[in-house]
């Protein structure tokens, strides 16, 4: 880096300050800190899936993933992520165009797209309760209930925190600050795509080969 | 208490207090009512003295709202050393108790509140004393040293401060409203299982934490983004200062395990809440698994301790002796290297846990590894005051008896780290002596070189040396009496948390450490004796240039206290000691061309939250469901609302500029014409 | 580390609202990552629900490694992972962290693993690891 100088009365002397001065825009570390936060996020869920490694043979001689995991309704669930992920892509390339109207589609439909995941994962819940395999019955489904449970309750999150920034869109339109915002989900959203692979291959593929 | 199991609520009272009965209340205890009388005694003279003086309008605008990380830091500060008091009174009782408690004397605390109280002091000295201390200290110098006028996120500071004195408002409520843990400061399983804890004491351990937790991993993410985003320009990596540095790694130390801390925590309160089969000892369940991942956390989080002390014993002791830092790059690398390696050697804690040879050798031999930055870092600060002009101001009396006892504590550190020697030390008095020595001597230390170093920084005017003198006494001194009996003890192999002892002969070992203690006590006592006397003397101890050590990091560029803008030009960097390469090429304080200034505003939305959080924590301790629900969705929409404000940031006019600056230069004249 | 690299773009003033480095994708980049994520999703499944390979270890081989190169489509065409965007620094978090969770979860196996392997009294102590 070359030092700047400046010269006063003949003798070189460096700059010690900045001179014309502008403000620091705002949120221009915000990516970066979420970012952070989403590595945080990510520690969390290293700790369940280590804990679900460790646990996740230990059925107390009760049922194991074969007799509980439906691909198929697995695999429909994925979908609905994977949909929801390129329908949030839309809408980011529409928010760049600053096309609200088209932006807030999109986002509706992503929301949906999570909604139907959300629903379909509560069904599964549901049904292995009914059949008595509940998160008490041993450490196994405790693991599996907390991991995919965490999953679910940040989509949860994120679906609360999509509806926020549409109304947010709708009263305010695509300023800067809602562009950030819009951003920072997108992150998120993302990441809990990533983690879904972690689980669908690590607890339900490999749990079904087990 | 074991007999609030007969009454119990029933009916419409259940709904409303959950488990909450009269008889939680420990109204029978003489001790716990004393202090309880003693705490509201003082806490209406204060709340009356505030009302009086009516303060609270000022301390509401100015302070518990502020976004000024300056004044967060303060508050940081002020919390730390509150809490210190309450760990020491736990402290001191733990050692009279063992003084006592010989040839069949029971001493003074039951079992059931002496479990409390060892478990109560582990966990407030690490994470209602420390962590705020330490983050108290970044929180003020970090920004101040790059050159910044704020962190990056000055709400997100104020939030995360309220959540850390939330969790301490629930650790001190577990005193006069049900107890406490008797666990332990780790709560291991199955002990902290519903089934041997059935009682408030691990839900209080529980949530006091998480709830703390929010805070620290916040703050964590906020100065890593500050260090990385917001220095003034020419500030390389390698121009940083030390302690921004040692910052920097203990940020990250922070965000990459205390998330881990709250994953276990989770599970942990799933087990007691849901009753899932995580760490119990059926239903395929293994106690062990929790022992492995909290020390995952466990071990980071002594780093997070030290390495920003490591830091202010490199600026103290650079500055103290007159000379840059020897072997400031080792300094980095060194620093970088226990960073990675403290996630490496966490199975030290538990070697007799029986994983096998194989698994205690690596990690006894990553252990011993780690010891070598730390030494090296020794050598620097040894390199660094050799030939140097060394001035013993209070600053440098506390960096010398660090160096002089962290080395004795790191030695037994590496004893302990031969897994066979520690089959025999595990869990002993040893290693009680080890970590405190490690603790008191580097993290208590430094805190205290920190205070006296940065104080008049923060309030215009230095320390008293007199009464520094006397605390500095009385912790050393304090601390070489109250605990090399314990390397002893545990030598003999007396093991920690015994009540009451069989063996007449070792009694005078803890009558000795009980003097040390009392020793410990007058240090903490000439502290804040220090404190009142020197604002009481505060024109005499002034310092106007905002440089009274002569510094040499830009944190003494400006005035002390610094303004809220903290510069009101943004400096430009050329060198690692950059204050003092500005002093030496002739820098001149500009004294036009000012702007007005951007920041950000005040708000009190972090307080509410955190007054939420503490409540939803409080209802699920006591099963009030109806409160935790409500409590929850408050707080998710009052951070939703707090988001439809996109009006966060002001100008501070130019007269308002112009005139604070204004007023330093007069002060500087004064002082250059006396 | 690679603290001298970024160097350079050390300081924040430089960067002025999105011209950070950070790329926002296009249509085309999406479409690539969403059409990659499918098939790398589909293979996987389509393995393990008709048992296509007789190997088991075989089969958890490809699975595994499907989800590592799909874990990198999504980082690169979905959350525009890069080694520009603010300085590199997202990119040096994603490391630090990866090798964090490496350490952690092998580790926690490797621990409890043998401490199962030491301490279930049913199996014979000559064999010790």
């Amino acid at each position: 880096m070359n030092v700047p100088t400046q010269t006063i009365n003949g003798t070189e002397v460096p700059v010690f300050y900045v001179v014309d001065e502008h403000d620091h825009p705002a949120g221009s570390s915000t990516m970066l800190g979420f970012w952070l936060y989403l590595m945080s996020d990510c520690l969390i869920f290293a700790m369940l899936f280590a804990t679900f490694g460790v646990l996740g043979g230990s059925y107390a001689a009760g049922p194991g993933p074969k007799d509980l995991f439906d691909l198929k309704l697995v695999a429909l669930n994925t979908a609905m992520l994977l949909f929801s992920s390129i329908t949030y892509g839309f809408a980011m390339l529409e928010m760049m165009k600053g096309r609200v109207k088209s932006t807030q589609m999109w986002l509706g439909i992503t929301g949906l797209f999570g909604l139907a995941f959300l629903c379909i994962e509560l069904y599964e819940f549901h049904h292995m309760i009914h059949e008595g395999a509940g998160p008490w019955r041993s450490a196994f489904l405790s693991s599996f209930f907390t991991l995919v449970g965490t999953h679910g309750l940040h989509v949860t999150f994120g679906i609360i925190w999509l509806v926020t920034l549409m109304v947010q869109v709708a009263r305010f339109g695509l300023i800067e600050a809602n562009q950030r915002r819009l951003m920072c989900l997108s992150m998120f959203w993302h990441f809990l795509d990533v983690v879904w692979i972690g689980v669908f291959t690590f607890v339900y593929l490999l749990g079904v080969l087990r | 208490m074991s007999d609030t199991a007969v009454v119990a609520n029933t009916g419409l009272a259940k709904f409303i207090f959950g488990r909450l009965t009269l008889e939680s209340f420990p109204y029978h205890e003489p001790i716990l009512v004393a202090t309880f009388a003693m705490v509201a005694l003082g806490g209406i003279v204060l709340l009356a003295a505030l009302t009086y003086f009516k303060l609270w309008g000022y301390l509401w605008k100015e302070w518990f709202t502020s976004v000024d990380h300056k004044k967060i830091g303060i508050m940081y500060m002020v919390l730390g050393i509150v809490m210190l008091l309450r760990g020491f009174a736990d402290a001191i009782m733990m050692r009279a108790q063992q003084a006592m408690a010989f040839n069949g004397s029971d001493g003074f605390l039951p079992a059931h509140h002496y479990d409390q109280v060892f478990t109560a002091h582990g966990v407030i000295m690490i994470f209602f004393v420390a962590m705020p201390l330490v983050t108290g200290l970044m929180n003020y110098i970090v920004p101040l040293q790059i050159g910044a006028r704020d962190v990056s996120f000055p709400f997100l500071n104020n939030f995360s401060f309220w959540m850390t004195t939330g969790g301490a408002i629930l650790v001190m409520m577990s005193l006069f409203v049900g107890e406490f843990a008797k666990t332990g400061w780790l709560a291991y399983p199955p002990l902290s299982n519903l089934g041997y804890s059935p009682d408030v004491g691990v839900d209080y351990y529980i949530w006091a934490l998480q709830v703390a937790g929010v805070g620290t991993t916040l703050s964590g993410i906020n100065l890593i983004a500050t260090i990385v985003k917001m220095r003034a320009p020419g500030m390389t990596m390698m121009k940083m200062p030390i302690f921004t540095w040692t910052s920097l790694c203990t940020n990250v130390l922070i965000v990459a395990s205390f998330p881990i801390l709250t994953a276990v925590l989770a599970l942990l309160s799933l087990d007691r809440y849901v009753g899932t089969n995580f760490f119990t000892n059926d239903l395929g369940g293994n106690p062990m698994m929790y022992v492995n991942l909290i020390w995952i956390w466990g071990h980071p989080e002594v780093y997070i301790l030290i390495l920003p002390l490591f830091g202010v014993f490199s600026e103290v002791t650079s500055t103290f002796s007159g000379k840059k830092l020897f072997g400031y790059t080792s300094m980095v690398y060194a620093t970088l290297v226990i960073t990675i390696l403290s996630y490496l050697v966490w199975l030290h804690h538990f070697f007799t846990m029986g994983s096998g040879a194989s698994v205690n050798s690596f990690f006894g031999i990553t252990t011993m590894i780690i010891s070598i930055p730390t030494g090296a870092k020794i050598f620097n600060w040894l390199f660094t005051m050799y030939r140097g002009r060394i001035r013993f101001e209070l600053p440098m009396m506390w960096t010398i008896a660090f160096m002089l006892t962290f080395v004795i504590g790191g030695m037994t550190g590496v004893l302990l780290a031969v897994p066979p020697a520690d089959f025999v030390l595990h869990n002993s008095l040893f290693l009680i002596a080890h970590f405190h020595n490690v603790i008191i001597g580097g993290v208590v230390f430094g805190i205290f070189a920190a205070i006296n170093f940065w104080f008049p920084k923060a309030f215009g005017f230095k320390l008293d040396q007199f009464w520094g003198k006397v605390s500095f006494w009385g912790w050393v001194l304090g601390f070489y009496f109250a605990f090399m009996p314990l390397y002893v003890l545990g030598l003999m192999g007396v093991t920690r948390r015994l009540r009451t002892f069989d063996d007449p002969s070792l009694q005078i070992w803890f009558v000795i450490a009980a003097f040390g203690a009392v020793l410990i006590a007058i240090g903490i006592g000439a502290f804040l004796v220090q404190i009142a006397v020197s604002i009481w003397n505060r024109e005499k101890l002034r310092d106007t240039t905002g440089d009274p050590w002569n510094g040499r990091t830009l944190e003494w560029a400006t005035s002390s206290p610094p303004p809220d803008y903290n510069f009101a030009f943004t400096p430009v960097i050329h060198d690692n000691d950059s204050w003092w390469d500005m002093k030496r090429r002739g820098y001149t304080r500009p004294l036009e061309g000012f702007r007005p200034i951007h920041m950000p505003k005040n708000t009190g939305t972090g307080v509410i939250l955190s007054i939420l959080a503490t409540a939803m924590g409080f209802a699920l301790i006591w099963y009030m469901w109806w409160l935790a629900a409500l409590s929850f969705v408050a707080i998710v929409g009052v951070a939703i609302f707090h988001t439809f404000n996109y009006n966060r940031d002001f100008h501070i006019p130019l007269e308002d500029v112009i005139r604070t600056e204004g007023e330093r230069t007069k002060l500087l004249a004064v002082q250059a014409a006396s | 580390m690679s603290a001298d690299a970024h160097a350079a773009h050390g300081h924040g003033h430089d960067d002025h609202g999105h011209d950070d480095g950070r790329d926002h994708g296009s249509f085309k980049s999406y479409m690539t990552g969403f059409v990659l994520s499918v098939i790398l999703t589909a293979i996987p499944f389509w393995l393990v629900m008709t048992g296509a390979i007789e190997n088991k270890n075989w089969t958890i081989a490809i699975v595994v490694a499907f989800a590592v190169v799909q874990i990198v489509v999504h980082m690169v065409y979905f959350l525009h992972m890069n080694t520009t965007s603010d300085a590199g620094w997202t990119m040096m978090a994603l490391i630090f962290t990866i090798i964090i969770v490496v350490i952690a979860l092998s580790g926690s196996l490797w621990v409890m693993y043998h401490l199962n392997v030491n301490m279930m009294p049913v199996h014979d102590m000559r064999n010790m690891p």
